[in-house]
């Protein structure tokens, strides 16, 4: 399955279609607490559009905008964004998660301090969650290689 | 919530599910998955749940069929039982 696979109007529809994609993921996180959505949502719309950018080009398109370190350490980052706002809170003498006592250290109300908690988790959520997708999906297409997918 | 709509959609997630565990291509297998997928994500639109169906649709219809997709070029097509 080496086929030389090269067509101009998938090529061109993925490149038109990409940004419209990743920017309704980005509206998705960010309104997440105000209509349906949210971090996990989002975050997996964010991969799906790498993943369709690999199966218009290649595997190296896709490692070339954004590599495997690159990948892990959003994967991480994810992750601490999502724990780190909830040890604050811990530290600041609330529950874990607990976002309202964060107008400690921010300067608004805590009803605006709880809702800024609450976009903080939703940004942390997609950034894991896009990181993890797109991991999954290079490992699967590529058979653990990382290269030559879907060829 | 209309029931009239919600007795066709089921029939039809029904069907789907059916012919997604008896077909013997695997890529027509995973394509007939995200019908019943994207068929549920309508149902659940119908009736009311649009988080869970917003989630339905990104993962089941999006995601998870790429996965598949991905998996199935790894191995054969045709199932042998």
């Amino acid at each position: 399955m080496t086929i030389e696979f090269k067509d101009v109007i998938i090529q061109t529809i993925c490149r038109l279609l990409t940004p419209p994609i990743q920017l309704y993921a980005l509206y998705v996180i960010a309104h997440g607490h105000y209509s349906p959505g949210g971090g996990f949502q989002g975050g997996c719309i964010l991969g799906a559009s790498f993943i369709l950018m690999v199966i218009a080009y290649d595997i190296g398109e896709v490692k070339r905008r954004m590599a495997e370190k690159m990948n892990t350490i959003f994967c991480s980052l994810g992750v601490i964004i999502y724990s780190g706002i909830g040890a604050i809170c811990l530290i600041l003498g609330a529950n874990y998660l607990d976002y309202g006592i964060l107008h400690k250290i921010l300067p608004v109300n805590p009803v605006r301090a709880r809702a800024l908690g609450t976009l903080g988790i939703e940004i942390g959520v997609g950034i894991a969650v896009m990181a993890v997708m797109i991991s999954i999906f290079l490992n699967i297409a590529s058979g653990g290689e990382h290269e030559g997918a879907l060829e | 919530m209309i029931w009239q709509l919600d007795i066709i959609i089921l029939i039809i997630v029904v069907i789907s599910a059916i012919a997604a565990i008896t077909v013997k291509d695997l890529l027509s297998s995973a394509i007939l998955l995200e019908a019943y997928s994207f068929l549920m994500c309508l149902l659940w639109t119908e009736m009311g749940a649009v988080d869970v169906a917003f989630t339905e649709a990104a993962v089941g219809a999006g995601i998870s069929t790429a996965f598949f997709i991905g998996a199935i070029y790894q191995t054969t097509r045709r199932t042998k039982d």
